[in-house]
């Protein structure tokens, strides 16, 4: 090994040591952004150093110098704009398409090396390359179709249709055999075709059915595929450090997909297999369809909020939508000021992902030690004067302490145990689990039906009237 | 079996398992940052496209090398500046940590 290789491979292992202590220092809310940029300074001498291999190379003719610095500029500014410009609430829809343009970029190293492999590469690599297609292109199109449902591109809904679980069962069929047939490197170009459509295809008609309460599950999923199609990749062209980045990935990956999986009380088979809602229509129709509803106004859900004691905020995913954490923000710093004592109730899945929350919350300067678990809270509502939902519904909804409902089993946040409540919603309208909350007809709530910004504006108005 | 093969599966493996122990016990509120951070991880990919890229000699090569570079600077430069900016969102104000009673908060999280 030269002394210029050498010095290559180390700079390698230190990348690889940097993206280890980096997600390790992701444990911690104190020390993460310090461990993004250990990781980011990583990733940085990791692209020199290959730009570097490049250069010493001298091979390189102009016109693919021309691709590689046009190509890379590209990207590099489309990733830099976008996720600059980011509305926090979208950050999950731009990961899961940052998350596609990795999963397409790693299969299409695995395609331009089958087309330029000059003889037969045997089995160490045609195996990899073949697995790189193949994950590379599902995870590819799976994450545009979770992106797009996170965005309301793609309707959220589980889409079920006639046969689709055969379409997706003979999809799985064809790209096993053709993943075998480019491993024992027979077929040919004909057969990575069929495999990159077929697996283009698996990747929506996987996505698909499952609802967009399950996106960051499954966009944590496609993550880790990801991670394992770049560590493909990497065995393809003999590269040590995309086999030990995408390893890590692959397998934090899994773990991190579990624990997501685990907040929500499902297994990810449960989850990938189609979810909510797909399941029995008759449970959807026997909620409490005759329970009175009560609407309140902003006055009334003022004078119940200034004068309590004890005010227990649940955030939900209408908050996230509608953007208002600033206004909720204003309304609990009033209440505040008025010596009522105001916390927030963060469920495990509550936003978009887990801990989506939590960061909406920290960009509107909610202090920390207001925001409480699930576990934290949930003895104390009993000696809550209010509890104000915000945009929150499965969540909440108590029906699924009950077993035969589509939400049994999940954990819940007790707001039904406060002594009043109010619910901030722009409908009646179902959540993800598509059945009603039996929250919204119980005699102690109110329900005051509005986009969450424009209510919170309004009682924050009123409340500022009530006090003068 | 090539000795290098070997050597790779041996890294393979062991980053496998490095992988499911080092971020063992996140808690819920890093759950988007961490996934985030380990997206922009797998953004070395862009490593393995500049390397085809170097190699690409005809015009289906290049577009192929064009449209991977293009994918994997978006995957990593996208996926840090996204991630700090989620993690910038923990980092209290000053201001704020000045203030009343985040103060013990606060001052932790600066001084730790």
């Amino acid at each position: 090994m030269s002394t210029f290789d050498t010095v290559i491979r180390l700079v390698y292992l230190a990348a690889a040591a940097l993206f280890v202590v980096g997600l390790h220092l992701m444990n911690s809310p104190v020390t993460a952004r310090r461990g993004n940029l250990l990781s980011a300074a990583g990733m940085t001498a990791a692209i020199v150093a290959t730009l570097a291999v490049l250069v010493e190379g001298g091979a390189v003719n102009p016109t693919a110098w021309l691709v590689v610095i046009a190509g890379t500029a590209v990207g590099a500014v489309a990733g830099l704009v976008a996720a600059r410009r980011v509305r926090m609430t979208a950050m999950p829809e731009l990961v899961s398409l940052f998350n596609a343009a990795g999963g397409g970029a790693a299969a299409l190293v695995a395609v331009h090396d089958f087309l330029h492999a000059a003889e037969s590469p045997g089995a160490h690599v045609s195996i990899p390359l073949a697995l790189d297609v193949l994950i590379g292109a599902v995870t590819f199109s799976g994450s545009l179709i979770a992106s797009g449902k996170l965005h309301g591109v793609v309707p959220g809904q589980p889409i079920v249709f006639p046969g689709a679980r055969v379409i997706t069962l003979l999809l799985a069929a064809v790209m096993a055999v053709t993943t075998v047939l480019i491993a024992i490197d027979t077929g040919g170009l004909a057969a990575l075709i069929v495999l990159s459509v077929a697996a283009l295809a698996f990747g929506v008609t996987m996505v698909l059915p499952i609802g967009g309460a399950d996106m960051p599950v499954v966009i944590s999923l496609l993550n880790a595929f990801t991670g394992t199609a770049v560590a493909m990749a990497g065995f393809v062209i003999g590269n040590t450090v995309l086999i030990t980045a995408g390893a890590l990935v692959g397998a934090s990956g899994a773990i991190l997909t579990k624990l997501m999986a685990d907040a929500m009380n499902r297994s990810i088979g449960n989850i990938m297999l189609g979810g909510f809602g797909t399941g029995d229509s008759a449970a959807v129709a026997a909620g409490a369809g005759g329970g009175q509803v009560r609407s309140v106004s902003a006055d009334d859900a003022a004078i119940q909020l200034a004068y309590a004691s004890k005010v227990v905020i649940v955030p939900g995913y209408g908050l996230a939508a509608a953007q208002a954490q600033h206004q909720v923000q204003e309304l609990a710093s009033l209440l505040e000021a008025r010596g009522v004592e105001v916390s927030y109730a963060i469920h495990p899945v509550a936003g978009r992902m887990p801990g989506h929350m939590n960061v909406l919350l920290a960009e509107a300067n909610v202090p920390y030690s207001q925001l409480k678990e699930m576990e934290e809270i949930n003895p104390e509502f009993p000696q809550v004067d209010v509890a104000l939902v915000i945009g929150a519904n499965d969540v909440t909804n108590p029906a699924a302490r009950r077993p035969g409902t589509a939400i049994s089993g999940m954990p819940i946040l007790d707001v039904d145990k406060a002594k009043s409540v109010i619910v901030v919603k722009r409908s009646m309208g179902h959540g993800y689990a598509g059945i009603d909350n039996e929250l919204y007809t119980a005699p102690k709530t109110g329900m005051y039906f509005a986009d969450a910004k424009k209510a919170l504006s309004e009682m924050t108005a009123a409340v500022k009237l009530l006090v003068g | 079996m090539s000795s290098e093969f070997v050597t790779d599966l041996t890294i393979f493996v062991l980053s496998l398992l490095v992988g499911f122990e080092v971020i063992s016990k996140v808690p819920t509120t890093l759950h988007t940052p961490l996934m985030s951070a380990a997206n922009s991880i797998h953004g070395i990919v862009l490593a393995g496209t500049l390397l085809i890229a170097a190699t690409a000699s005809d015009l289906v090569g290049y577009v192929i090398a064009f449209v991977a570079c293009v994918f994997a600077a978006m995957n990593v430069v996208g996926g840090y500046v996204v991630t700090d900016r989620m993690l910038e969102m923990f980092k209290p104000p000053a201001a704020r940590a000045a203030a009343v009673k985040g103060a013990s908060d606060g001052s932790a999280e600066v001084t730790r």
